[in-house]
């Protein structure tokens, strides 16, 4: 059977990955190709790069960056950040990228998920969707978590579903940061109502948080993290051998 | 020398630097000159059966392939690229394929349980049948990534692996120098660069 998914997400600024702190044996915690080995190496199944530059020459980095990553990591590669277009989809896909998340761009224009998963397939699109509680109600934000779009989130990921986005990233603003565990209420909701894989993202602090989630709610596909990672709270390769001790379905 | 056949189908950018990693002499080339004189041949490919079946067909690739398989080229077909070497396939109609290895694609809708996501995406451990110079440096349980909403049936006598989801779904064949995998060994980490060593080395 298909395992559970562990995904280090990395932020890319002017081509350097942002938050990295020292791990044995790495030398360079800023250097995306570097690290991205590193993941690979200790058992990531995954890597989302989110390029958090606005300029057209950190855009220019970005690319080279992850051509450079796509050369020498064999696993999956997705790509999100300033994905407004089918030529943005276009740019990272022929730099190696496998994978492409939407967010904001989506928001703006939703028809960009149904062009682009007609055009690249639906494997390709990934909806990233950042979603926090207003009035008890799952609310869509835009713009990075700081726009109220006013919009439910569980229509608005069934609707982005219908137009082709193979994979959702549910990233709870709620839980967020908070490192008290994955948002289990809004990850069900999600998927209740969908029949892609769902990825949760957004409050993980330790090991015991991805059991709790593969555990409780095991239609979960992956779990995403950036700061317990690179902060090196969590190492990926104890994480899953964790898991597998728990009986959760994993690569080693 | 490699040929990756280039037919406008997919991105061969990871497909090619993973085998420049294993060492290998690699050339994308859609030209029949080139291919002729190549020593090894990959098929790649993602998307619609038809539309690829389409494209290898309009410049002679089909056959081409056909004929240098038949001299003992040894020949690699990746996801799209290993179904095309089936008979056919039952994605949206009846289309013929290559006609290399024994079986048919068809959906795992319908086929694995309603529970399960179509397409099968990610990594799934790979149950050994026949013994396979492919696996050369690998061992059996192995992980390998996949991304796939067909697949091949009917072809026990080239089965070299599967991987269950819901039921066994197959992941690669053998037939004499004619291989495939479902699965993406561009993709698949350590594992999925030992497979393509192990061909590189056929």
């Amino acid at each position: 059977m298909i395992t559970k998914r562990i995904i280090p997400c990395l932020d890319v600024k002017n081509g350097r990955v942002v938050k990295g702190v020292n791990f044995e044996g790495l030398n360079d915690v800023s250097d995306p190709v570097s690290l991205a080995a590193y993941y690979s190496d200790w058992g990531a199944d995954e890597l989302v790069f989110y390029d958090i530059t606005a300029s057209a020459e950190g855009r220019q980095l970005f690319t080279d960056i992850l051509r450079e990553v796509a050369s020498k990591i064999f696993i999956p590669l997705t790509v999100g950040g300033g994905i407004n277009t089918l030529d943005d989809f276009d740019r990272v896909l022929k730099c190696g990228a496998d994978k492409v998340s939407v967010n904001s761009g989506a928001i703006r224009n939703p028809l960009l998920v149904e062009e682009a998963a007609k055009k690249y397939g639906d494997q390709c699109v990934v909806l990233s969707a950042d979603i926090k509680r207003v009035d008890g109600k799952f609310t869509v934000f835009g713009k990075g978590g700081r726009e109220n779009t006013g919009m439910e989130a569980i229509e608005w990921i069934k609707r982005c579903v219908g137009m082709g986005a193979g994979e959702v990233v549910v990233n709870s603003i709620d839980t967020d940061g908070v490192k008290q565990g994955f948002d289990l209420e809004m990850l069900s909701a999600v998927c209740d109502a969908v029949k892609v894989p769902v990825i949760a993202s957004g409050g993980a602090g330790g090991i015991d948080h991805f059991t709790e989630l593969f555990k409780k709610d095991p239609r979960v596909s992956a779990g995403l993290a950036a700061s317990i990672f690179h902060f090196g709270e969590v190492k990926i390769h104890d994480l899953k051998k964790e898991l597998s001790k728990n009986d959760i379905l994993v690569r080693l | 020398m490699i040929a990756v056949i280039d037919y406008g189908v997919g991105n061969l950018f990871s497909l090619c630097s993973s085998l420049k990693y294993v060492g290998a002499d690699v050339v994308v080339t859609g030209d029949p000159e080139v291919i002729k004189t190549a020593d090894k041949i990959i098929l790649p490919g993602v998307g619609a059966f038809e539309d690829a079946r389409k494209k290898l067909a309009a410049n002679g690739l089909d056959e081409l392939i056909k004929q240098r398989a038949a001299a003992g080229v040894p020949l690699l077909g990746i996801c799209l690229g290993m179904q095309m070497l089936f008979e056919e396939s039952h994605e949206y109609g009846v289309h013929k394929g290559l006609g290399l290895i024994k079986g048919r694609v068809i959906a795992m809708k319908g086929k694995i349980p309603e529970t399960l996501d179509v397409p099968h995406m990610g990594w799934n451990a790979l149950k050994f049948h026949n013994p396979s110079p492919l696996f050369k440096y690998i061992t059996e349980g192995d992980c390998v990534y996949f991304v796939h909403s067909y697949y091949a049936d009917g072809c026990e006598q080239s089965l070299i692996a599967s991987s269950e989801y819901g039921i066994p779904i197959t992941a690669a064949v053998q037939n004499g120098n004619v291989y495939g995998c479902q699965f993406h060994p561009e993709k698949s980490g350590n594992v999925g660069l030992n497979i393509l060593k192990a061909f590189c080395e056929r």
